[in-house]
């Protein structure tokens, strides 16, 4: 239990907030509003929602600039669809109005004509108590992303992991070239190798997400280019390897390349999304949000710190596995081939 | 640091180089047929950005093709020869700002060719000084990041195959930000807006000499 407690913990983290990631449900939503547009007369709206239970009484009303809107007539047709008949008055203050349904709301959901000074006379409806739900644990619910959003607790943690593994890889390397040991070299090799195992993992989770969300198994991103880059660094760094076959020339060679490539790899990553800063759809680059921002409160972030934790300790894990591995065969062909 | 050192040892590449004109003729050639090729796949007409494109790819090759004799021409024998003589800091520096001075050169070449064969209607809206600034630069950059990556191929006894796939991942970042910048004052950007790519580019190019000197000794041992 003394130095292996480690294996457990990351082991736990991982299946606890894998499971957490693919059951908890998202927020409710209102996904569509139809028609998109409002002008003073009567209008039919159908709502759609996901995730939610809509029911017959539901409280629905649209709010312009702070004045309601009530129903004449609301139909639930199921869970999470309903038509509401408006009469919309003429005279609305601001060009968006927004439509609520229950517990969920879609800001800015239609466009409104003939506009004016406002409404006389605001009706009586309007937003209910407030609800407050304690077991109300679920991820937030955003446009684009949808239920794709729970990618974020498999997707990012490879690439944290790959750079923990890239980095055990680089200090192998330097102390190799200090001190001329291949143990140090077969430590900075089986890094490598696990490391580009998570890139692997980065990739296809990466790509798959993007086909989902923008359209594209691969796009021209500073993210991407830098996935790129590291990818064909380490494969290049393993084909170096391949081409040398005496052992202690073999291990300075790689240990160069390795130190090299690497402090370059992380000032492209640094200074490149600085450069073009525009060249992003990833979130937190190009002026587009951070996943922070999506994440108000916290759901996500309780799920993602112990996905990174334990897939950084399973890396590792894989790592030190592979390296007692590499020194168990080198000790028998030692002992086969005195 | 030691200038007589790399001053004398960069007498002796331009030297060898004199005594070996078919190396530079070769390297001329290989962006002449490269310019060519340009021209007879596109026939003129291009846009800014793909005459851009076309422009960096020949003088990325032409920088592979170039720089991967850097470190080959030296036999066991000469090389365990110049070890007792000089300090391999000295070496590499040398070789660093030849092979510098070597790419200025060759790539201020190749955009003349490019221009006369594929045309200079891209150049015409073009901040002249930033562009070549950027050529000149992009060069330059090849040649710091590619001096010890030819050393690394060279000592692991395979040529410009194995330079190529190790020098390329490392040089991409490069070759986007040069891109970039070029392209940018191909639409006549100002200096203040285009500015930062060349700090970037004058800052890798220094972290790469930097680590080159740092690393090359190892390189030595044998």
């Amino acid at each position: 239990m003394k130095h292996w407690w480690w294996k457990i913990l990351a082991v736990v983290l991982v299946l606890a907030a894998s499971i957490t990631a693919l059951k908890v449900p998202l927020k409710p939503a209102l996904v569509h509003v139809s028609p998109d547009r409002i002008a003073p007369g009567p209008v039919t709206l159908e709502i759609t929602g996901y995730n939610t239970a809509f029911k017959d009484g539901e409280r629905v009303f649209l709010m312009n600039d702070g004045q309601y809107v009530c129903p004449s007539g609301v139909e639930v047709v199921n869970d999470h669809f309903l038509r509401a008949r408006f009469e919309v008055p003429a005279g609305l203050k601001a060009n968006l109005t927004d439509v609520y349904a229950g517990r969920v709301h879609m800001n800015g959901a239609l466009f409104t004509e003939g506009l004016g000074k406002g409404i006389v006379a605001p009706q009586g409806c309007g937003p209910g108590p407030k609800f407050i739900d304690l077991f109300d644990f679920a991820f937030p619910n955003r446009n684009i992303l949808y239920e794709t959003i729970r990618n974020l607790n498999f997707h990012v943690p490879m690439w944290f992991t790959m750079m923990v593994l890239f980095g055990i890889s680089v200090v192998a390397s330097i102390r190799a070239l200090g001190s001329n040991d291949l143990r140090h070299d077969m430590a900075a090799d089986l890094s490598a190798r696990t490391g580009l195992v998570f890139c692997t993992l980065g990739l296809i989770t990466g790509s798959i997400w993007a086909r989902a969300t923008w359209g594209a198994w691969w796009t021209n991103d500073v993210k991407l280019n830098g996935a790129a880059v590291s990818a064909l660094i380490y494969l290049a760094y393993l084909v170096l390897r391949g081409s040398v076959p005496e052992p202690g020339k073999r291990a300075r060679l790689a240990a160069i390349y390795n130190v090299f490539a690497f402090v370059l790899l992380i000032l492209f990553i640094w200074i490149l999304p600085r450069l073009n800063a525009v060249d992003s759809l990833h979130p937190g680059n190009g002026g587009n949000p951070a996943f922070s921002n999506y994440d108000l409160d916290s759901t996500l972030r309780v799920v993602f710190y112990p996905a990174v934790l334990g897939w950084i300790g399973i890396g590792v894990w894989m790592y030190t596995l592979r390296l007692r591995l590499a020194r168990l065969q080198h000790h028998l062909d030692d002992a086969n081939h005195p | 640091m030691k200038p007589r050192e790399i001053a004398a040892l960069l007498r002796m590449e331009v030297l060898l180089d004199l005594r070996q004109k078919h190396a530079w003729g070769g390297m001329l050639l290989y962006v002449v047929s490269a310019v060519y090729v340009c021209f007879l796949a596109v026939k003129g007409g291009l846009g800014t950005a793909t005459w851009n494109a076309l422009f960096w790819i020949i003088l990325l090759f032409a920088a592979f093709n170039a720089l991967a004799r850097s470190f080959q021409r030296e036999d066991t024998g000469r090389q365990l020869y110049l070890y007792t003589l000089a300090d391999p800091r000295s070496v590499v520096l040398a070789r660093t700002l030849y092979n510098a001075a070597t790419m200025t050169v060759l790539s201020l070449l190749s955009l003349l060719f490019f221009a006369l064969f594929v045309g200079s209607e891209a150049m015409e809206q073009a901040d002249l000084p930033q562009f070549l600034g950027a050529v000149v630069l992009g060069g330059i950059g090849f040649a710091t990041v590619l001096t010890l990556i030819s050393a690394i191929a060279a000592r692991a006894g395979n040529g410009l195959g194995l330079m190529a796939i190790l020098g390329f991942p490392i040089v991409l970042p490069m070759l986007i930000a040069v891109m970039r910048a070029s392209k940018l004052a191909l639409d006549g950007v100002a200096f203040s807006v285009n500015g930062k790519y060349f700090l970037g580019l004058a800052l890798l190019d220094l972290i790469t000499v930097l680590l080159a000197w740092m690393l090359f000794p190892y390189l030595w041992r044998d």
